[in-house]
């Protein structure tokens, strides 16, 4: 397999601490804020994003992550019914500005699934997307507010993001196309 | 998963994934909007040969809190009861294309022989006195939410076990997931060869129920007293009902239901704070959308024209992985 | 005792067309002690001559060649139902005696449990003219012991003797009545035919749709104890020994029931008793599955059960082998277990199943088989058949090496509730002739006549 890696370790560390300012110069009510975290990368880097985010703006701004296996467009395509890991959602997001995380954006069609899955919680104000890299490819009218990097990319290559409290190891790679993706495995690029 | 048809088919991982999934639908049921539009587009049917009102009405809440369409069919009043056989009913109801057929009958082993008729999943709601997978699966759920593991829990199930489906599926899920059954009943009410079939110590008194840290109670019917298998009710009550004074503490209490009050349970114990019989019901909900959700979200079954299209896309890439 | 073909069927009253020569099988009748390469000669319905292999010469005669088989006396089943009157979208005379004959069958006999029940001389008569248009091979007639089987009052016994009843049976019930049980026995005296008796006490298999035990205590299914089966063998014998009466009990089915049996013997009973293929080589794991092709009365047991009853065949406690073939339609066996009809067919997969499953793995010699699949003639008073040179012409080819799909070609039967259905078997019947006509040819298997 061959890997390129383009974010190293401190890459990710200051892009993060760049979003994070991003956020709280573009949100003058913090009080208003909320962060949540797409499964399963996307909910580990809402919260280094939450932690950056409260010490900025000195306050408590909630946390939550969202599983969106209930509301994907791909089910019954799959071989197997894919996993669900839990959502969590404690506050009310009715009039706040909600900003959604993920790793990589894609098609877009993660995003859309999130989006539902938060309309079912309660209204939010606004909706922003947060997302550590952008590797283009888009096949739904979504776009983000904060990038972390843009990673042009061919279709059939993949992106993986690695993150410390998942893999041991904080980096985003780029590799070329492989034999056909075992579902289930190598679970690297959404 | 193809098909939830019995207990006996499940092992303790399978029994553990349904688990982790009705969390999730718990969790789902917290919220203002209960409904996600997983199965949205789906066709459901259900098949109720017996009738069933705590059965039949949480598969059809199940069903639609996740978007699917529901065709129900009880018997009373429908072609069966002019003697249309199952598998012509099972034939014309085809016609629906369903996803799923969720089938209770009054024999064993129908929900089986649907499976050879369809290409639908099918979901076993009780067969004869043969399983009920999804109660027994409700009530694993149940235990595990106040209990956390069962491994090395004794579980007691009190009552009328030879015409009991529950018991059967019940006992097996219990003793899969690692804790100790005993069945207790009249002689006559327990099956011969009971414990090497199911796996479970058997007593006929309710002299060790001290032990127990869970007692299931099952219905006792008023009928197996015209049929000879118990001599009286008083005889019943006096031996095996479960009461106050039986109970002890810090004992949960559980029931199947519907309860027959002053047979198998006194009026006063099914308000007890030890009992799980409310939470039986709720959790049912939560149950059965994880049973739904685990046999048809994934797409093993043939589906004719779907399939081509999904093959397609599934080649270039995986769809929804993608942000 | 009378010979087999003195029965009702198409050769009655015909003399054979044709001698026929079976050469080069290896013959094998053990009760007569044969077992030797032979050419088999048969003329005017009876075996003529075992000559010396290659060596039988006979002008017109139909050859069969038959090197590398083996023949065997053919086979005779006292247990069969026809369905006939009142069922023949089941079964007919036609299509059972084919099923008989493809089995191997010379002789087989038709119980009463019909519709209406056979109680009446004139059904008697009926179903003998009947049996002389389309039976292949000679059909014996039981007629009830009780008036519309209802257990209450004895048929005319010596009338339905008269009119060619084989024999009485209520089988399909069983006689719960001690008092009407002893009245027939006793009666037996005038009508001097035999009883057949299917035996379970209603009060005891209650609704009871397969052995109680360990399975049924699994599967949630209401069971059929073996002390049922056992508790009416004891009564029955017991009056059977009182009236010095005798009495042929069916489809033996539990261990305790074949100690009955041996006990009465001992004690000088005139008891006979039976047992089918299926219940020597399955038990009620089978019924495990659910699937209503393993649902039959009396029902399949334990492993230990069937283990008694092969000791008891091998014995000779259990005389002789009975199918109990009892076909169905499909909309009687393709529903839940507990809702479906009981009975399997078997005419045309005895041998098959008996020498796969048994004499193959060593279990039981093919001698044994053999003679058991014949004995039940002498139950009914009947000479069994036999290659000895001067009896009746009925023998039966068997390839032992080939296999076969049970069912594959379709059944000769209307019905296909087989219990072996889709089965690989070994051993099949490849011809059967049946009081020296040639009533059966495996499609397959090719005759040449001899100029």
């Amino acid at each position: 397999m061959n890997e390129k890696v383009v974010l190293d370790r401190d890459d990710v560390r200051r892009t993060l601490v760049r979003i994070a300012h991003e956020i709280v110069e573009n949100n003058r009510d913090a009080q208003a804020l909320a962060i949540v975290g797409i499964h399963t990368r996307g909910a580990v880097l809402a919260n280094r994003l939450h932690a950056l985010v409260t010490e900025l703006a000195d306050t408590e701004v909630p946390l939550g992550d969202l599983d969106i296996s209930f509301y994907r467009d791909d089910l019954g395509e799959r071989p197997t019914a894919p996993v669900v890991h839990a959502s969590h959602l404690d506050f009310d997001p009715d009039d706040r500005t909600v900003v959604l995380v993920d790793d990589v954006l894609f098609t877009g069609r993660t995003v859309r699934a999130a989006i539902d899955a938060l309309f079912d919680y309660g209204r939010p104000a606004r909706v922003q997307l947060a997302v550590l890299a952008d590797r283009g490819h888009r096949e739904l009218p979504i776009r983000p507010d904060y990038v972390g990097k843009n990673l042009p990319t061919a279709r059939g290559e993949r992106v993986f993001v690695r993150l410390e409290e998942i893999d041991g190891v904080d980096e985003v790679a780029i590799a070329d196309a492989a034999e056909p993706v075992v579902a289930g495995k190598g679970r690297d690029e959404r | 998963m193809r098909h939830l048809l019995s207990i006996a088919d499940l092992d303790r991982d399978e029994i553990g994934r349904i688990m982790e999934l009705a969390d999730s639908f718990a969790e789902v049921g917290r919220r203002d909007i209960k409904k996600v539009p997983t199965l949205r587009g789906r066709t459901v049917v259900s098949l109720f040969y017996e009738s069933s009102t705590r059965t039949s009405s949480s598969f059809e809440l199940a069903v639609k809190r996740l978007s699917a369409d529901l065709v129900s069919v009880k018997a009373a009043g429908s072609s069966v009861d002019k003697g249309e056989s199952l598998r012509d009913t099972i034939a014309t109801l085809s016609a629906y294309e369903p996803e799923a057929i969720i089938i209770r009958s009054p024999h064993a082993g129908a929900a089986q022989l649907v499976a050879q008729w369809t290409d639908a999943a099918v979901v076993n709601a009780g067969d004869g006195k043969h399983e009920h997978p999804s109660q027994a699966l409700l009530d694993v759920y149940t235990l595990r939410e106040r209990l956390g593991e069962l491994d090395g829990k004794k579980i007691w199930i009190v009552g009328d076990v030879l015409h009991s489906r529950v018991a059967r599926s019940a006992a097996q899920a219990f003793t899969k997931m690692g804790a100790e059954v005993t069945l207790c009943g009249p002689p006559p009410l327990i099956p011969r060869g009971a414990a090497e079939a199911l796996g479970c110590a058997v007593t006929h008194d309710l002299s060790e129920l001290g032990e127990a840290d869970v007692v299931y109670a099952l219905r006792m019917q008023r009928e197996r007293m015209a049929e000879s298998f118990v001599p009286s009710l008083r005889e019943y009550v006096a031996n095996y009902q479960i009461d106050e004074r039986r109970l002890g503490a810090r004992q949960l209490l559980m029931h199947p239901g519907p309860v027959n009050r002053g047979v198998e349970l006194s009026a006063e114990i099914m308000d007890h704070p030890n009992s799980l019989i409310t939470q039986q019901v709720r959790n049912g909900l939560f149950v059965r959308m994880a049973i739904l959700y685990e046999l048809l979200a994934g797409g093993e079954r043939p589906r004719g024209a779907r399939e081509q299209g999904a093959a397609e896309v599934s080649v270039s890439q995986p769809i929804g992985e993608p942000a | 005792m009378r010979r087999i073909a003195s029965l009702d069927w198409r050769g009655t009253g015909s003399a054979p067309e044709r001698p026929v020569i079976v050469r080069g099988a290896r013959a094998l009748d053990p009760r007569a002690g044969i077992d030797a390469r032979h050419d088999i000669v048969v003329r005017d319905g009876e075996i003529a001559e075992l000559a010396a292999p290659g060596s039988a010469e006979l002008e017109g005669a139909e050859v069969i060649e038959a090197e590398g088989l083996v023949a065997v006396p053919a086979f005779f089943d006292p247990h069969v139902h026809l369905r006939v009157p009142g069922r023949e979208d089941k079964e007919d005379i036609e299509t059972g005696t084919r099923a008989a004959a493809a089995g191997g069958y010379c002789g087989i006999i038709a119980m009463a449990n019909t519709d209406p029940p056979v109680d009446t001389p004139g059904a008697i008569d009926s179903l003998r003219e009947r049996a002389r248009v389309d039976a292949s091979v000679p059909v014996g007639f039981v007629a009830t012991v009780t008036r519309g089987m209802r257990g209450e009052e004895l048929t005319d016994m010596t009338e339905l003797a008269a009119a060619g009843a084989v024999g009485f049976s209520d089988d399909g019930l069983p006689i719960r009545s001690a008092r009407v049980m002893r009245r027939a026995l006793q009666y037996q005296a005038l009508a001097g035919l035999q009883i057949a008796l299917h035996e379970e006490d209603p009060e005891l298999s209650g609704g009871g749709v397969m052995h109680e035990g360990e399975v049924s205590a699994a599967v949630g299914m209401a069971g059929i104890p073996s002390v049922s089966e056992t508790a009416m063998i004891l009564r029955d014998a017991a009056l059977a020994g009182y009236e010095s009466a005798r009495i042929h009990v069916q489809h033996l089915s539990a261990a305790e029931s074949v100690e009955a049996v041996a006990r009465a013997k001992e004690d000088g009973v005139q008891i006979t008793c039976e047992a089918t293929p299926h219940h020597l080589t399955l038990t009620d794991e089978a019924v495990r599955s659910l699937d209503a092709r393993y649902k039959m009365n009396p029902p399949l047991r334990t492993e230990a059960d069937r283990q008694a009853l092969i000791e008891g065949l091998r014995s000779g406690v259990i005389d002789c082998i009975a199918t109990d073939h009892a076909p169905h339609t499909r909309q009687e066996k393709e529903v839940p277990f507990e809702q479906a009809a009981m009975g399997v067919t078997g005419l045309e997969t005895a041998f098959a199943v008996l020498y796969t499953d048994l004499v193959l793995p060593g279990v039981l010699p093919l001698e044994l088989i053999v003679e058991r699949l014949g004995s039940g003639a002498a139950a009914f008073g009947f000479e069994p058949a036999s290659l000895k040179p001067g009896s009746e012409a009925n023998v039966t080819l068997l390839d032992l090496e080939r296999t076969w799909e049970a069912g594959a070609g379709g059944w000769e039967s209307r019905s296909g509730n087989s219990f072996a259905a889709g089965r690989e078997l070994t051993g099949q019947v490849l011809a059967t002739i049946a009081g020296g006509e040639v009533a059966y040819r495996q499609r397959s298997f090719a005759m040449g006549v001899a100029q």
